[in-house]
């Protein structure tokens, strides 16, 4: 019998390409079927961006998930996470220019100026742009020492879209008031996985999850095995 | 007044549909009835069986400006209506056991005659007419809405207000085991809304009881509700179980949220935007593209008048 060919997928990749398409498959499936609210046009808006911000929590999260666990393999998915969010946020923003404004830039461009939701989320998206177009290998080698830096501009941007959230809702942040629930997770969260990342507490939780990590009984040892 | 749309044909004069409905059946009955000669005793349960006869909803009607009503399912299944979640379709399902009966409503503050009425007795004592209504939530889409109901001057004339009376302050039902929305603290319920007694006894001013010829539903306010068309939708408070009559300014729920984006007039303005979004334009559930919001929803002429000489860019 010929040697299987080995899988090339490993199932945390499985899963993140099935997650990010089934958010717009469903999309997709829910607009032509008619299954979308009886406000459509809100409803894909208020969709994609939920989509969007989960994936750019998601790509936040493998840091984390590699100090604590020290399971390295997330800090390889992170550019499939950062571009599927990169995508939502093209696709939520075509909604909102062309079906929810008609491509009438004058009315768009006087209603973003004017409205701090909109400058914010403008802004937000506007940033993720060069990190999406920097993301592939020939970026990363030619830029050095910047790319890090360049994509650190992520920390920048998951607060402004969280606010970007907060002021679609209504609510009021200061009086916490309102409507306020979900942005305030998504908020705590983002600045749960940021402060992770300072370098005394991402070194403390380092060590920690070593000792911890030690006192798991090691069944990842590779068992031995003859030879067939 | 020329910058306000006239309005060429109350709603409150089109035939109600469930007598333009029922006319056939009328007619068919009258002749059974009157064939069946001297059955004098099947008039009462012909009279009856017309009563009964449920209005098939019908799409056609359409507001004063020509555009038509919303489809029941529309208006049935996307709801603002925190007290059960702030997600507009799951509103629908979660307000299905909420009980509508038996339901009273108090009436009283400053008033000669304060009383608690069943809503059967209100159905009784105030006359029943059907309003086409345009509905602009404050989130900038909208619907126009077939209720039932009674307008708020004809109960308030019922209790009489004293000459103290300045405000008249409305309270929605606090239930939070029905109401699972109430057990968020982020909230201070119960819903509360207010209304200057001169705006309370315009004409336009209308507590429903139904919607679409048919008993209100849960999730649009059951069993009353107020329907304020020329404000923002969050001032037709929903599911009343006290009305009164007062001398200040009463609190409003979104005002003491969050005074500077909702204010106690609310008077739909497409001049004066929400800090955080534009209300220029609106989008009508049912159409794609925005429509350019009316100032007081296209009633400026019945209501503008209430508020010469305030400044509404203040007065919000």
């Amino acid at each position: 019998m010929p040697p299987m060919k080995k899988f090339p997928y490993t199932p945390l990749q499985i899963a993140i390409h099935i997650y990010a398409w089934s958010g717009l498959i469903l999309l997709i499936f829910d607009a032509v079927t008619g299954h979308l609210s009886p406000n459509p046009i809100q409803d894909l808006e208020q969709r994609t961006g939920r989509h969007a911000i989960t994936l750019l929590v998601l790509s936040l999260l493998c840091t984390p998930v590699n100090t604590l666990f020290k399971w390295s393999e997330p800090l390889k998915r992170r550019r499939a996470l950062g571009l599927y969010a990169f995508m939502y946020a093209v696709i939520h923003v075509i909604i909102f220019a062309d079906l929810d404004y008609g491509l009438a830039w004058s009315r768009l461009v006087q209603e973003v100026i004017q409205k701090p939701r909109l400058i914010v989320g403008m802004f937000a998206f506007i940033l993720l742009i060069p990190l999406a177009i920097t993301s592939f290998d020939i970026w990363k080698k030619r830029l050095g020492k910047n790319w890090k830096r360049l994509h650190r501009v992520v920390y920048f941007i998951a607060p402004l879209v969280v606010l970007h959230y907060l002021w679609s809702k209504k609510g009021d942040i200061l009086s916490l008031q309102g409507d306020i629930v979900k942005p305030l997770i998504y908020g705590l969260i983002i600045a749960i996985f940021l402060i992770m990342r300072f370098p005394p507490i991402r070194k403390a939780l380092a060590s920690f999850s070593t000792r911890m990590l030690a006192l798991l009984p090691k069944k990842n040892q590779q068992p031995k095995v003859d030879a067939p | 007044m020329t910058q306000y749309n006239s309005v060429p044909i109350r709603s409150s004069e089109i035939t109600p549909r469930q007598v333009y409905l029922s006319r056939r059946d009328f007619m068919k009955a009258a002749t059974v009835t009157a064939s069946a000669a001297l059955l004098a005793a099947c008039a009462p349960s012909a009279a009856e069986q017309i009563q009964n006869t449920k209005a098939v909803p019908t799409s056609n009607a359409t507001d004063e400006l020509g555009d038509k009503i919303n489809t029941y399912s529309d208006i049935t299944s996307y709801n603002n209506y925190y007290e059960f979640t702030t997600d507009k379709q799951g509103v629908a399902e979660l307000a299905q056991d909420f009980k509508v009966a038996p339901w009273t409503v108090e009436v009283g503050g400053l008033v000669n005659n304060p009383k608690t009425f069943g809503i059967e007795d209100l159905l009784k004592l105030l006359p029943q007419e059907e309003r086409i209504y345009r509905l602009r939530c404050v989130e900038a889409w909208s619907m126009v809405i077939p209720w039932e109901g009674f307008t708020l001057a004809s109960l308030l004339d019922v209790v009489q207000p004293t000459s103290d009376a300045k405000y008249v302050r409305f309270e929605t039902v606090y239930r939070p085991e029905e109401m699972r929305g109430q057990k968020n603290d982020l909230y201070p319920w119960p819903y509360q809304e207010g209304l200057r007694l001169d705006e309370a006894m315009n004409d336009l001013t209308f507590l429903a009881t139904g919607l679409y010829g048919e008993p209100n539903v849960p999730q649009n306010g059951a069993p009353i509700r107020l329907v304020v068309p020329w404000k923002y939708g969050f001032k037709s408070i929903k599911s009343i179980v006290k009305i009164g009559l007062v001398a200040e300014e009463p609190d409003t729920l979104w005002k003491s949220i969050a005074s500077n984006e909702y204010g106690f007039y609310a008077n739909v303005n497409p001049a004066v935007d929400h800090p955080r979004w534009s209300q220029a334009s609106e989008r009508r559930i049912g159409e794609l593209n925005r429509r350019p919001s009316l100032p007081f929803n296209g009633y400026g002429e019945q209501v503008a008048t209430l508020y010469k000489g305030l400044d509404l860019n203040v007065n919000y």
